[in-house]
């Protein structure tokens, strides 16, 4: 399904990708696993179109991305959905009307009432459809996350690419959208590339980690492959992820009292 | 040894950015001409647009166009009453209104309230990835978030500058009636007996110019903004500064080019 060999991309002097080659296939989940600054986002918006990279070829569907033109690129992305980190919800629009958006532009001749139906069967998936007429800013952060969700598979992606899907949130909220993932993958058959640094989500949605240290993946393979290696790097990884996740659920226990 | 000097820049770091930034403008209008022609066409859009536009600006241009005409009138009386030409009061401020004050005043005041507004929405989808969200989800954002507003300004400024026009001389007949006691009609007559057709389509001319301005302004400041909340204010002042400058520019030169067909 996706392709990406020998990629770099650099902004200045600051060499963000360097040579990163990458395959996924069909109805796997990929976990790109590193640290803040260590280039996952870049991957994945060079793998949507959205960046171009300086040098490489990233093939999705087939298709060469950078070589597409605008017709086709947008032809690509209807196949290709992409959940941001910060949700993207358009804040002057209703739940409803930010599913709403990009179905009517994309799917001609649909009447109202079938975009109605779409809408609340999708709510439905996530388990939001009580926010249907609310807007983005009365909802929580989890909730943004899942109405993100639900505006990108509202299109019925072949691939979902998940940007930091469970950053800024509460562990409980964040294992929820786990689940949504896993969900998504059963029932929509898509293929995705999580963008993580956080180790539960890794383990419990990826089939196989990569793990991206300065611009390289330093390491393949399942959960297990990857942490029982001796990298310092992947070691120093691992044990900073869980005092992380040991602080935020203590601050979380702190909120909840 | 100049090339180390200067760090490969081609004349100096600021000097090359500002020729890079203005050819990235003049990219952007060509995109505009380029994609208002194309389908499929935003037209609901469009037209909430320019209800946002004539909405957002009516309180504050009747406001001002009521003051100016008023003031306006007051303030030229006593000049004119000294040469015995009071007569020629409805004449001078219709001349006065239609030819500059309104072009000028509605367009820095929707530069004010509507490209700062235009300027910050759009910088704040920037900064929040909602732009980029409309990009991957199939829908071009250049065509609905862009080329609407600028439709929208440029068709709407028209509008506005020929309701302050007619507010502004509403203002300047209730200072005159109360001083020299003439009636409406009378007025009027009086007023728009110097009027040509030339200062009236001068006027349209101008005002479609700076809407365009303004619209062209603020979205490419919005649609180009970055380093997060910061950014977005400057957006918003970016929008303002530049399109009343460039407003200011485009009225030298509009009105040179009216006054060689006089």
């Amino acid at each position: 399904m996706i392709h990406i060999r020998d990629l770099y991309k650099s902004f200045g002097d600051n060499e963000v990708l360097q040579g990163i080659d990458l395959d996924v296939f069909e109805k796997e989940n990929v976990v790109v696993l590193g640290r803040s600054g260590s280039g996952k986002s870049v991957l994945i918006k060079i793998i949507c179109g959205l960046l171009k990279p300086d040098s490489g070829t990233v093939q999705v569907l087939g298709q060469e991305v950078d070589k597409l033109n605008d017709r086709d690129l947008r032809e690509l992305r209807l196949k290709v959905g992409f959940s941001f980190q910060n949700s993207a919800l358009y804040d002057s629009m209703s739940v409803r009307e930010n599913l709403a958006f990009p179905l009517v532009r994309n799917v001609r001749n649909l009447s109202r009432k079938e975009v109605n139906r779409q809408i609340e069967s999708m709510l439905n998936d996530v388990g939001l459809s009580q926010t249907i007429d609310q807007m983005p800013s009365e909802l929580s952060g989890g909730q943004r996350k899942r109405i993100g969700i639900a505006r990108t598979l509202i299109l019925r992606p072949q691939i979902m690419l998940y940007d930091e899907p469970t950053s800024g949130l509460d562990p409980i909220t964040s294992i929820e959208i786990n689940n949504l993932i896993n969900h998504v993958r059963h029932k929509f058959s898509t293929t995705s590339i999580i963008i993580t640094h956080d180790l539960t989500c890794a383990k419990s949605t990826g089939d196989r980690l990569a793990m991206l240290f300065e611009g390289k993946f330093i390491s393949q393979g399942t959960f297990d492959e990857v942490f029982t290696s001796d990298d310092e790097r992947i070691q120093d990884f691992y044990k900073y992820n869980f005092i992380q996740n040991d602080l935020e659920r203590a601050s979380s226990h702190k909120q909840h009292h | 040894m100049y090339l180390k000097k200067s760090r490969g820049y081609l004349l100096s770091k600021k000097i090359d950015q500002f020729f890079l930034d203005l050819y990235d403008a003049l990219q952007f209008v060509l995109r505009f001409f380029k994609e208002v022609f194309r389908p499929p066409y935003e037209i609901r859009e469009v037209i909430r647009q320019c209800f946002q536009v004539g909405y957002r600006s009516l309180f504050l241009i009747s406001l001002t166009g009521f003051i100016t005409g008023i003031v306006f009138t007051k303030q030229s009386r006593p000049s004119l009453s000294e040469f015995g030409a009071q007569s020629w009061l409805p004449s001078l401020v219709a001349i006065a209104i239609i030819r500059a004050l309104a072009p000028l005043v509605t367009a820095l005041i929707a530069s004010g309230k509507v490209g700062s507004n235009i300027g910050a929405e759009l910088g704040s989808m920037k900064v929040t990835e909602q732009i980029d969200a409309m990009e991957v989800s199939a829908v071009n954002p250049f065509k609905f978030l862009v080329v609407s507003r600028i439709l929208a300004t440029t068709f709407m400024l028209p509008v506005l500058m020929s309701y302050m026009g007619f507010v502004a001389m509403l203002g300047a007949f209730l200072n005159v009636h109360s001083n020299e006691q003439t009636t409406f009609v009378l007025f009027f007559q009086n007023a728009f007996d110097k009027i040509s057709f030339l200062d009236i389509f001068s006027s349209l001319i101008k005002s479609f110019v700076y809407g365009f301005t303004i619209g062209a302004v603020a979205c490419y400041k919005g649609f180009h903004a970055k380093n997060g909340t910061e950014g977005v204010g400057k957006a918003a002042n970016a929008a303002v500064v530049l399109s009343m400058f460039l407003i200011f520019v485009e009225e030298i030169l509009i009105v040179q080019i009216a006054n060689s067909f006089r």
